[in-house]
């Protein structure tokens, strides 16, 4: 896995950041340092298969799982990141091994993997993301769309060193 | 009560519990579901008409059902609740197992998991109290107001669980369901007068004492 390096990108990247958040009254500097690690979510681990092999994309596609990876503390965006993806679907189970799959944060921290349309099941159209590798502590999410209809989902992760 | 009227209300019932059902069975959602995840959430609905037909029967005013012989089908058709209740557990289990884990502990992050499985305690213990009603040997009435309160446990509890569901259920079907539902067990439970102060003297024939009811 990629290890963090503050070259001039992830500096500027960061400063963009501080820029953005300086106008909602708490010092940015502050807010920055203090960047809670994002906790998992009840339930965001169910039916997960550890070793998701990372996919151009998953099925045939048409829907959109996107978010972004960041270090707890300072907010720098972390790139090379796997991110493991799965939900029910048109095409499948959560627990059937098509259904997942993975992709990687570029360097911008950004994630993004095209999968087959999430269609809501136990109760609540929702998908799953796994952060499950050794650089920094495990993060499981849970979020759930606003309406069955949409065709993209995100979440984001903010993670702390093991 | 007259023919004309008796075989309305036998239709009214029979639409609110069909309806929904066949609404259900043209969800678009079934293409994407497995067979058991399928039978599990019509185990749902079904339980749901049948929460509807139990005050019906309790209060005897089905027509050609009276008191006695509607007791008599209100506890089988307790008995087909259980046993919809158990269909629908097993099969989301068999679905998923950690997210049926998740809920029967308390822990699932969708607040309808909760609602549910304080119904489905609750309605099991009103079965039990039916079936240890002899060894328990309480009051009538003492009885009664037990298997009341639990019975209005498992009526919110599983109405809640339903609306804020988003599943093969269609909305405004549950909807009326649920209004139903509530109307029945309301209506008969208060026609009943179960939590009226004071106990009549003990009558001497088991079962639910009607004298002072309605």
């Amino acid at each position: 896995m990629t290890s963090v390096l503050h070259n001039r990108r992830t500096v500027l990247t960061a400063g963009g950041a501080v820029l953005a958040t300086g106008l909602t009254g708490i010092p940015s500097f502050v807010r920055a340092q203090g960047l809670a690690p994002t906790r998992s979510m009840r339930g965001g681990s169910n039916n997960y298969l550890p070793g998701a092999p990372v996919v151009e994309r998953i099925g045939a596609g048409g829907f959109w799982m996107t978010g972004t990876v960041r270090r707890a503390g300072d907010g720098a965006p972390l790139s090379g990141q796997r991110i493991q993806i799965w939900a029910h679907t048109t095409e499948g189970h959560e627990r059937d091994p098509h259904s997942h799959g993975a992709t990687l944060t570029d360097e911008n921290g950004v994630f993004q993997l095209e999968m087959p349309q999430i269609v809501p099941a136990f109760g609540q159209p929702h998908g799953h993301l796994a952060y499950d590798s050794a650089d920094f502590k495990t993060v499981f999410l849970r979020p759930v769309m606003r309406r069955a209809k949409d065709t993209s989902l995100e979440a984001h992760f903010i993670l702390q060193p093991a | 009560m007259r023919w004309g009227t008796s075989i309305l209300i036998w239709s009214i019932l029979a639409i609110a519990c069909a309806v929904p059902l066949a609404a259900a069975a043209m969800s678009p959602l079934l293409a994407w579901r497995q067979p058991v995840y399928i039978a599990a959430g019509f185990a749902g609905i079904v339980g749901m008409a049948l929460l509807l037909v139990q005050p019906l029967l309790a209060g005897g005013v089905l027509p050609g059902l009276p008191p006695q012989r509607g007791r008599r089908v209100h506890r089988a058709v307790g008995w087909g609740l259980v046993a919809a209740v158990v269909i629908h557990v097993v099969g989301l289990w068999f679905t998923s197992p950690p997210d049926v884990i998740d809920a029967l502990l308390f822990r699932s992050p969708t607040l309808f998991s909760v609602w549910g499985v304080i119904a489905m305690w609750a309605v099991f213990a009103a079965a039990a109290l039916v079936a240890f009603r002899r060894r328990l040997r309480l009051h009538p009435r003492i009885w009664l107001r037990a298997h009341t309160t639990l019975v209005v446990v498992t009526v919110v509890g599983s109405v809640v669980h339903a609306l804020l569901i988003e599943g093969t259920m269609e909305t405004k079907s549950k909807v009326a369901l649920c209004v139903l539902v509530l109307a029945a067990t309301t209506k008969v439970v208060r026609d009943r007068k179960v939590w009226k102060t004071g106990l009549p003297p003990r009558p001497k024939t088991l079962g639910p004492d009607r004298r002072s009811g309605a």
